[in-house]
């Protein structure tokens, strides 16, 4: 979901009842000239986008499925139809354990945000009574997206490494007396920077929903003699599900196509698919990579759908 | 008294989480002024700008000035193109048109296909087609598969709130569709637009996995950082992340002012 589009909607809203009458009446009268039927300016309107996705994802989509069916050697890729690289992708244990390791990390890193995101959102829905606070906080969460991910990614260096700051700390305190060496270039490292960098695509679309649910609900449910848990999960988490399920969307497909994180936080110590991917263009792979890639896609798309299949968020559209 | 506890608790898990956005960015932030004996970690050892000098030094590899110059122009153009095409997309989808469900559905595939296949597709498109990669034609396209869609789902979520009586009484006094377009609808959702604008040029300037496999032989900002990750150790790479972090700051601040004059004017 757009992060910023919240905040630039409630400005927006709040200011265009003011505006409107004075802007309508300075319309000048209409000058006579050429009008264009309806269905043309439509088809010019769309068109553009039409064509970009045209040009740049579907069809490099087809591309990468033909090639997928090609056949290479260390030098090129030789046209032809044969399921060699399929054979491959399917038949290797290293294949097998890398995209496990893929869900392993998804799994890991949607039930982290997602529970992360929920509170999140909840205490900015719900806690922080004052409009203005509340886009305020909001807009403090959503700026460290729009910043660069490798950079963000760095920044744990000095946190995490064997005489970052929390070694340092744990060893002043007392508590161990090595450092841990476990902090930095490891699954821990890679799932927490996941976190860092994806959290906020849970936040932002749970928090779109929660700020529509109606208050009133809540004081029915507190009145009736529901307790504070029972209304968080059973009044606010139903009305939420539609958010989650768009951030779970974003998060999934984008720790499943991920590579530069596990391929920075771990240390070349870890594997996924994305980073597979990666390595085989590096070697000019090309037709192995493509099948790669179909199985990725793939394997997203059904967990899209399923995930649709669960929660229904046309609503939220 | 528990629900006062409570509420503590719920606002330290926010302030928390601030603190777990913002704490290593402000790390590095503070690791760039080391001084010149200093390493990539606490303790500081002297305060200087040395690593700040050092990046504007000629680098031993890559062409670092050439690699911000590309970045800006290319997210100026995402930009740009990201504003006009998804503005007008948006227009287009306030009627059900032939396709409109075909193009949306394009639109998400868009947002939830991999980044790396995109790049590895459009570098292969370009590759069979016997064309060159580079940043302002491969890397450009590929990109706005990221922007355009991000700007369309702004699009919709404002005509969604929007009244659509301020056009019809445009049209009333007789103003044709682009006057009531320029001189109504456009100011209306200005602030919107220019939200989709900041998107679309950080998003840009920031992408990495869709420009690795479609620059070309030239390098974007974000592709030299990563090949100095591999290759630097020094805090000049500290002083590359400040120094990037308070770009991205300032044109974010840029915007928000924008707005606010915006919204100024027009109270």
């Amino acid at each position: 979901m757009p992060c910023g589009s919240v905040s630039a909607i409630m400005v927006a809203t709040a200011q265009s009842d003011a505006t409107l009458a004075q802007e309508a009446t300075e319309v000048r009268p209409a000058r006579s000239g050429v009008t264009m039927p309806r269905w043309l300016l439509t088809v010019l309107q769309a068109a553009p986008l039409a064509l970009v996705l045209l040009l740049f994802l579907l069809l490099p989509m087809l591309v990468i499925v033909v090639v997928s069916f090609f056949d290479y050697d260390s030098v090129q890729i030789i046209p032809s139809f044969q399921f060699t690289n399929y054979a491959d992708v399917l038949g290797s244990a290293v294949t097998w354990r890398t995209y496990l390791n893929t869900l392993r990390y998804t799994v890991i890193v949607w039930v982290v945000t997602a529970v992360l995101g929920f509170t999140v959102a909840y205490v900015l829905a719900f806690e922080i009574k004052s409009r203005t606070t509340q886009m305020v906080l909001f807009l403090i969460c959503t700026v460290p997206f729009l910043t660069s991910n490798i950079i963000r990614m760095i920044s744990w260096i000095p946190f995490l490494g064997r005489e970052g700051l929390l070694n340092s700390t744990l060893i002043q305190l007392g508590l161990i007396h090595r450092p841990l060496e476990f902090l930095l270039f490891s699954d821990f490292a890679v799932v927490l920077a996941y976190t860092h960098l994806y959290a906020l695509f849970m936040v932002t679309p749970i928090f779109n929903t929660m700020m529509r649910i109606d208050r009133r609900l809540l004081e029915a449910a507190l009145d009736g003699g529901a307790g504070w848990w029972r209304t968080v999960f059973e009044v606010i988490l139903p009305l939420s599900k539609s958010g989650i399920a768009i951030g779970s969307i974003f998060v999934v497909t984008m720790v499943m196509g991920d590579f530069i994180t596990v391929r920075l936080m771990s240390g070349g110590q870890s594997a996924s698919v994305g980073l597979m991917i990666a390595n085989q263009i590096s070697l000019l792979q090309y037709p192995a990579a493509c099948a790669n890639a179909v199985v990725l896609l793939a394997i997203v798309l059904m967990m899209i759908a399923a995930i649709l299949r669960i929660v229904d968020i046309r609503k939220e559209l | 008294m528990a629900a006062t506890l409570r509420r503590v608790i719920l606002l330290s898990v926010l302030g928390l989480f601030i603190a777990f956005l913002y704490g290593p960015t402000l790390t590095i932030l503070v690791l760039s002024f080391q001084g010149p004996d200093g390493g990539l970690t606490f303790p500081m050892n002297g305060f200087s700008f040395h690593w700040f000098r050092r990046l504007f030094e000629t680098q031993a590899v890559g062409d670092f000035g050439g690699s911000i110059r590309r970045s800006f122009a290319l997210a100026t153009m995402v930009m740009a193109t990201t504003v006009v095409v998804s503005l007008a997309a948006g227009m287009a989808f306030r009627r059900r048109f032939k396709g409109s469900g075909a193009l949306f559905t394009l639109s998400v595939a868009s947002l939830i296909i991999p980044s790396i296949l995109v790049s590895l597709g459009v570098g292969l498109l370009f590759n069979e087609l016997g064309l060159d990669p580079d940043w302002y034609s491969s890397a450009f396209g590929a990109q706005l598969t990221w922007t355009l869609p991000f700007g369309l789902l702004i699009m919709f979520a404002v005509f969604n709130r929007f009244n659509r009586a301020w056009e019809e009484a445009a049209r009333d006094q007789g103003a044709t569709p682009w006057q009531s377009f320029w001189h109504v609808v456009l100011p209306i959702i200005a602030p919107s637009v220019i939200g989709i604008a900041l998107f679309g040029f950080t998003l840009s300037y920031d992408e990495f996995a869709r420009t690795l496999l479609t620059a070309g032989s030239d390098n974007t900002l974000p592709l030299e950082i990563f090949g100095m990750t591999t290759s630097v150790t020094t805090p000049v790479l500290y002083a590359l992340g400040t120094l990037t972090t308070v770009f991205s700051f300032a044109v974010i601040l840029f915007t928000l002012v924008i707005v606010r004059v915006l919204a100024a004017k027009r109270a």
